[in-house]
């Protein structure tokens, strides 16, 4: 089933064009990766789903993205809205400078999701659980999140973007910053967490879309060159590009 | 390794040691000039934290003082003649003078101390009818000679204490009835025009007075420019305008803000001449566009990253500015506003425009009451011929210093609060 809809999305930055007639069917519960070389516009794309272009004063948005049947590329909608429909993490660890604690209840508070202290102690639980991260900071909630290590911020990460129940996360290439040890158990996180969340995660790493994804997406110089089934695109592609890419003949 | 090679990596190696050692020299000039300077101001202001004081004996004689009343009241004391009780005091010292010749007794003391002989009595009420010591303010010259800065070995007639006077003064230090204390009096008596009476009170509480309108005026404005400029405002040619010119106010001389002060507070609107209010106002004139650039260059400081994890939350635009960019900015913003303070803080030109120059004697007690500052006090007694004013210069500018200390030092502190609770 269809979650996000593109419809001959066109992407500008000032006169330079960064996307090209980009359309992608985004299906739901279910992780769909999008590769491709540095400055192909994957990127770009991802953050049409949230909107955060908007902050770029420069960037101009064409086309029809809708999800369920809302129109996200609409003047008229909330963003605030949207982005408390569609979390997002990021390529470097971005924790607040707070503590663990306010860093999970933030999404919550301003959305005004937690009636009480107790219910807000157990959406941080329920976060931090689902992000895998319970354990490891159980007994240090008021401490600044800072100081954890990179991986644990990431997770922290994803376990403030989950803290508001999305049906949506972004994810623009949240492990390159990160150890193998780390990858590993973000990819783990993914795969859980695909039970009840659409996810888009862009990455550079070929083998982690063959790893976490079901459908991938190939983006190369703003074109959306090849979208299907992970299998069918990393054994069997139709296009040249997406083969020579794949097997490491450029990008 | 050839020849060539050695030579151009020897040269290398040079140009760096030659490269420290400039640094070098030019932070030994600094510190040198920053020695020298400093042990001028200590050393010729020091003594002025101390007084002198000349000790006699006081005769609290009912029959001068015109008291009739066998137990005389408070009033009784306070409406008594002391100018007899207090002239006999002095002239006891050399009973021997003829009276033609008294004033260079009197002449000895502070022309207050009439003053002092009735303060002892006022607060001793038991000394009436005994013959009591009392502590007597020198005159500043004597202050000065007992101080070792006056010279005694130049003609008589150029100097301020002749010899008779030097002579009395001799036998009273011999007799240990010279006194140096701390001097109180500099810190709680207000501006004067006798050295040995003038104190820092008046223009102390002027300075704090102004420091305080200034920062109120100016941090929030200030701080709301900057937040809406960095934060809100479109990218467009006014805002590039608004700009230039903030950066441009910056570099205003302060003179200038002095006779805006003038022309606008003082003549349009009728503020009260001479005040806190208006000085400080003026003050803040200055000190707003130094807030502004150190403000914006804080929020500017702060990483993108944390405002596009906030904006992704949902968070609006206000709410980030106000959870994150803002708190994150407060430690730049406040040493911005610490350093602008501070510029004020020595700021003379544009306070002697709106008449903080004024001669104050009384100790302001809110900010629209009249009253120096410390600079401009500086400046006042840098102008006095008398010697005694020169230790005052001195001392007034160690007090200015300790001041700014104070202030970098509650900043460094607030700031490392903010830090500790932000990152």
């Amino acid at each position: 089933m269809s979650k996000i809809k593109a419809e001959n999305v066109n992407v500008y930055y000032g006169s330079k064009q960064a996307l090209f007639d980009v359309s992608i069917d985004i299906a739901e519960k279910e992780v769909t990766a999008l590769i491709g070389p540095s400055g192909c516009g994957k990127s770009t794309f991802l953050r049409c789903l949230n909107r955060m272009n908007d902050v770029i004063e420069i960037c101009r948005v064409e086309g029809s993205i809708k999800m369920d049947n809302l129109e996200l590329n609409s003047r008229k909608l909330d963003v605030v809205r949207l982005r408390e429909n569609v979390g997002m993490v990021f390529q470097k660890p971005n924790p607040f400078p707070k503590t663990i604690y306010e860093n999970v209840a933030y999404g919550p508070t301003i959305h005004g999701i937690a009636q009480s202290k107790e219910e807000m102690d157990q959406i941080v639980e329920t976060s931090l659980k689902k992000a895998a991260l319970w354990n490891e900071v159980k007994d240090r909630l008021d401490e600044i999140a800072t100081g954890l290590s990179g991986g644990q911020q990431q997770r922290l990460c994803i376990a403030r973007a989950i803290s508001v129940s999305p049906e949506v996360i972004l994810m623009d290439e949240p492990c390159s910053a990160l150890d193998p040890i780390a990858t590993a158990q973000i990819e783990e996180l993914i795969d859980d967490l695909k039970k009840e969340v659409t996810i888009v995660i862009v990455t550079h790493s070929m083998s982690q879309a063959a790893r976490v994804s079901q459908k991938t997406g190939f983006f190369h110089l703003g074109k959306l060159i090849e979208f299907g089934p992970t299998d069918k695109i990393f054994k069997n592609p139709d296009n040249q590009q997406t083969q020579d890419y794949i097997t490491g003949r450029f990008g | 390794m050839n020849s060539f090679k050695k030579n151009l990596l020897k040269k290398r190696y040079n140009a760096e040691r030659r490269f420290q050692w400039y640094g070098k020299i030019a932070i030994g000039l600094a510190l040198s000039f920053l020695a020298v300077f400093m042990f001028q101001i200590f050393s010729k202001g020091y003594s002025a934290f101390q007084k002198t004081w000349i000790v006699t004996e006081v005769h609290y004689d009912k029959e001068l003082l015109l008291i009739d009343a066998e137990s005389p009241s408070k009033d009784d004391l306070e409406n008594a003649d002391y100018y007899d009780v207090a002239y006999k005091a002095m002239t006891s010292l050399d009973p021997g003078l003829p009276e033609e010749e008294d004033r260079q007794l009197i002449q000895m003391v502070s022309y207050k101390y009439e003053a002092e002989v009735k303060d002892l009595l006022l607060k001793n009420p038991d000394y009436l009818g005994k013959i009591v010591p009392i502590k007597l303010t020198a005159s500043d010259d004597v202050d000065q000679v007992h101080k070792g800065n006056y010279p005694r070995d130049i003609p008589e007639e150029n100097r301020r204490v002749n010899d008779y006077q030097l002579q009395i003064y001799d036998m009273l230090n011999e007799r240990g009835d010279i006194l140096l204390e701390f001097n109180i009096s500099f810190f709680t008596s207000p501006d004067s025009r006798e050295a040995e009476l003038a104190g820092i009170a008046s223009s102390f509480m002027g300075t704090v007075f102004s420091i305080l309108v200034c920062l109120a005026f100016s941090f929030p404005v200030a701080v709301l420019a900057a937040i809406y400029l960095e934060e809100f405002a479109p990218k467009n040619k006014f805002t590039d305008f608004i700009e230039v010119n903030i950066n441009n106010l910056a570099a205003v001389p302060s003179i200038v803000f002095g006779l805006l002060g003038l022309g606008v507070l003082l003549a349009v609107f009728n503020l009260p001449r001479s005040t806190p209010l208006v000085g400080g106002i003026t003050l803040s004139l200055m000190t707003l566009p130094t807030i502004i650039i150190a403000a914006r260059a804080s929020l500017k400081a702060v990483p993108p990253s944390i405002r596009e994890a906030a904006l992704a939350m949902g968070a609006s635009n206000m709410q980030t500015t106000m959870h994150h960019t803002v708190p994150l900015s407060m430690p730049g913003t406040l040493s911005g506003t610490i350093i602008g303070l501070a510029q004020a803080l020595g700021e003379t030109a544009p306070l002697i425009l709106i008449g903080m120059v004024a001669f104050v004697n009384t100790i302001p007690g809110t900010p629209v009451d009249p009253a120096a500052s410390l600079p401009v006090q500086i400046y006042i007694w840098s102008e006095s011929a008398e010697r005694g004013f020169v230790e005052k210069v001195s001392a007034c500018i160690m007090v200015l210093l300790a001041f700014l200390i104070l202030m970098n030092l509650a900043a460094q502190i607030v700031r490392h609060k903010f830090e500790k609770k932000w990152s």
